[in-house]
């Protein structure tokens, strides 16, 4: 039994303007220790996706529907006193800001003896103690000084590192980490993946990535899901995807990343771009809802929405000219 | 290690600034912050003041000695006698009393109640609708008439000009927390306390309410400058503290009449009033410039 199994999740928020369906019928699902990254730009649902899988979407204007199975149990059918012993104990969460993520008036020790003392039952002493293990695991020099000082006091990267041992304090089966490193700078960025990654691996904890960073996801993914529009578009192994990407929005996206070294040779003196905008999600879409934006587009695609189809050994894209787009990548 | 030809060493070049000075603990922290010092040694003082004012020389401020009335300071009456004879040193002493008081009450109960209040309709939706909706009543009546209009409900007395004035200024300290924690709550450390599973009680406790101190502390200065301007102004109406209690706003009262020939009994109180909310208005922007959220150190 997979992990966590997501079923046709829905999340629609009601606006002034119309229902927008921020998620609208994803599926899919996670292994005990995978790492499973989430991709798509800005506004395709990602975070959505994984507030509501904590349920953390405020009902209303919310509304959560479909079905989330962690350890075999539906989290949206639990209550919500239920629901607080899994968040931060199951099922924890780094979120992308690590400036603000932290609260200013509490020393960095007490916030992460906070969720032990929650949880785990753990005692003042006993909580500070992990919590100084915990510091000390996640690489910040001069641990026992650093316990009793206050979030301003740490850099950007030492304050995410901060929010990774939080996170990781209680063990948790899966974590969730929503842009974690997009607001460091580069060489931050790599050493916070990777200590995410060793810890991981020693808790034993599957990831849920959710990053707009295609670099980030080939190093550290097993495998991808590439979200557009609230939908799910395509999902398969890292490798697979990067070397035969089926669906015209995912070659886009790896067609938009920039190679070091090609920018200023040849005919490709511009960044490649996907031309058009993410359609507005308060109006039902009836066809593809990047038919817009498809250079492969047809009436077809405008009329109809593909379904999720087997295209390769673990590979599902969801688009009507699948065999068309991988012989013109 | 030899340097190959060509290649210059960088000097090492001088410090800039001085090494550091760690100021740590209170008298840093007053160091660091002179208006705080200012204004809270001014308050002290006052304080000490009206509590020593027994031993500070005074004689018995209400009593009666007809036959001394209207003398001008001197070595015998410092700040002179009125109307009655009464020994105006002694009464503007006793009267810190009340001032102090009443500022420091209502700063204290206006500022429990709202915080509660501003907790209360921060959080809860339905709640804030209807709760705003009456404090934006209250505020639309100028402070100053409320608590005339209160007391006119009551007997003059000091505790009824407490609760008075406490109620005029309830709405803008509650105003004021409403707003930081409807800040506040959207906070990604909110956000992130939820998301590791903390009770909202929990939430209020370790996450809102320290974050609302520090603008709450300040807004208490005022709140307490302003109670104190307040009750001399009712005292001064007489529909504050009841004659026979001293208080600078009634001793004003009493010499207005004589202002211009013997101005010295309104100047001494007005004076001391003056100093007063000077002191605590420095001790209010004071913390204001230290208690950025990211100072609470120093708390």
């Amino acid at each position: 039994m997979a992990l966590l199994e997501v079923q046709n999740l829905q999340t629609h928020f009601r606006t002034p303007e119309g229902i927008n369906r921020a998620v609208d019928g994803v599926s899919f699902h996670i292994e005990e220790g995978e790492t499973l990254a989430i991709v798509g730009e800005s506004g395709c649902g990602k975070s959505v996706t994984a507030m509501s899988l904590m349920r953390l979407i405020p009902e209303p204007p919310g509304k959560i529907a479909g079905s989330v199975r962690f350890q075999g149990r539906d989290l949206l059918q639990l209550s919500e006193r239920e629901m607080r012993d899994i968040r931060g104990n199951d099922i924890s969460m780094i979120f992308q800001e690590p400036m603000t993520s932290l609260n200013p008036v509490l020393t960095v020790g007490r916030q992460i003896g906070e969720t032990l003392r929650m949880h785990q039952g753990f005692d003042k002493q006993a909580a500070e103690a992990r919590a100084l293990e915990m510091l000390t695991l996640v690489g910040i020099p001069e641990p026992a000084r650093r316990m009793r000082e206050y979030p301003h006091q740490l850099s950007g990267g030492m304050r995410q590192r901060v929010m990774i041992a939080i996170s990781l304090a209680c063990s948790p089966k899966l974590l969730i980490a929503d842009e974690p490193t997009t607001a460091l700078d580069v060489t931050i960025q790599a050493q916070i993946l990777q200590l995410m990654l060793d810890l991981k691996r020693r808790v034993g904890a599957a990831v849920i990535l959710i990053t707009h960073d295609l670099g980030v996801v080939a190093e550290i993914a097993e495998r991808v899901m590439v979200m557009y529009a609230g939908r799910k578009v395509e999902e398969a192994p890292v490798v697979e995807l990067f070397r035969s990407p089926r669906h015209p929005y995912t070659q886009g996206l790896l067609g938009a990343v920039p190679k070091l070294g090609s920018s200023l040779t040849g005919s490709a003196r511009r960044l490649a771009e996907i031309p058009g905008q993410v359609p507005s999600l308060k109006q039902r879409i009836d066809g593809c809802a990047f038919a817009g934006r498809c250079p492969l587009a047809t009436d077809l695609c405008r009329e109809v929405a593909p379904g999720l189809e087997e295209k390769g050994p673990r590979h599902i894209a969801a688009c009507h000219y699948a065999a068309k787009a991988a012989a013109a990548a | 290690m030899p340097v190959p030809p060509g290649l210059v060493i960088a000097q090492q070049l001088p410090d800039l600034l001085l090494p550091p000075k760690l100021r740590r603990g209170v008298l840093g922290f007053l160091r660091s912050n002179p208006t705080v010092a200012i204004g809270g040694a001014l308050l002290i003082c006052l304080a000490l003041i009206g509590i020593f004012a027994p031993y500070l020389g005074t004689v018995d401020p209400t009593a009666l000695a007809p036959a001394k009335r209207l003398r001008a300071p001197s070595a015998d009456f410092w700040f002179g006698t009125d109307l009655l004879g009464r020994d105006i040193y002694s009464r503007v002493l006793y009267g810190a009393r009340v001032s102090l008081a009443v500022g420091l009450s209502v700063a204290l109960l206006a500022s429990l109640a709202g915080l509660a209040i501003g907790l209360v309709s921060g959080f809860v939706r339905l709640a804030d609708s209807i709760i705003m909706r009456f404090m934006d009543g209250l505020m639309s009546i100028p402070p100053i008439l409320l608590a005339v209009a209160l007391m006119a409900l009551t007997r003059g007395s000091v505790g009824n000009v407490i609760m008075a004035i406490t109620i005029a200024e309830i709405p803008r300290v509650s105003r004021l927390v409403r707003g930081v924690v409807l800040s506040l709550r959207d906070q990604p450390y909110v956000d992130a306390a939820t998301a590791s599973g903390t009770r909202t009680p929990m939430i209020i406790l370790r996450h809102i309410l320290p974050n609302t101190l520090a603008p709450m502390l300040v807004q208490a200065t005022y709140v307490c400058a302003s109670a104190m301007i307040v009750e001399s102004i009712l005292s001064f109406i007489g529909a504050g503290t009841p004659p026979t209690i001293p208080s600078w706003g009634n001793i004003m009262a009493e010499g207005r009449a004589l202002w211009q020939i013997k101005p010295y009994i309104v100047f001494f109180p007005a004076a001391f009033l003056s100093v007063t909310v000077l002191a605590v208005n420095l001790l209010g922007d004071g913390l204001r410039d230290a208690l950025d959220p990211r100072m609470a150190k120093s708390l």
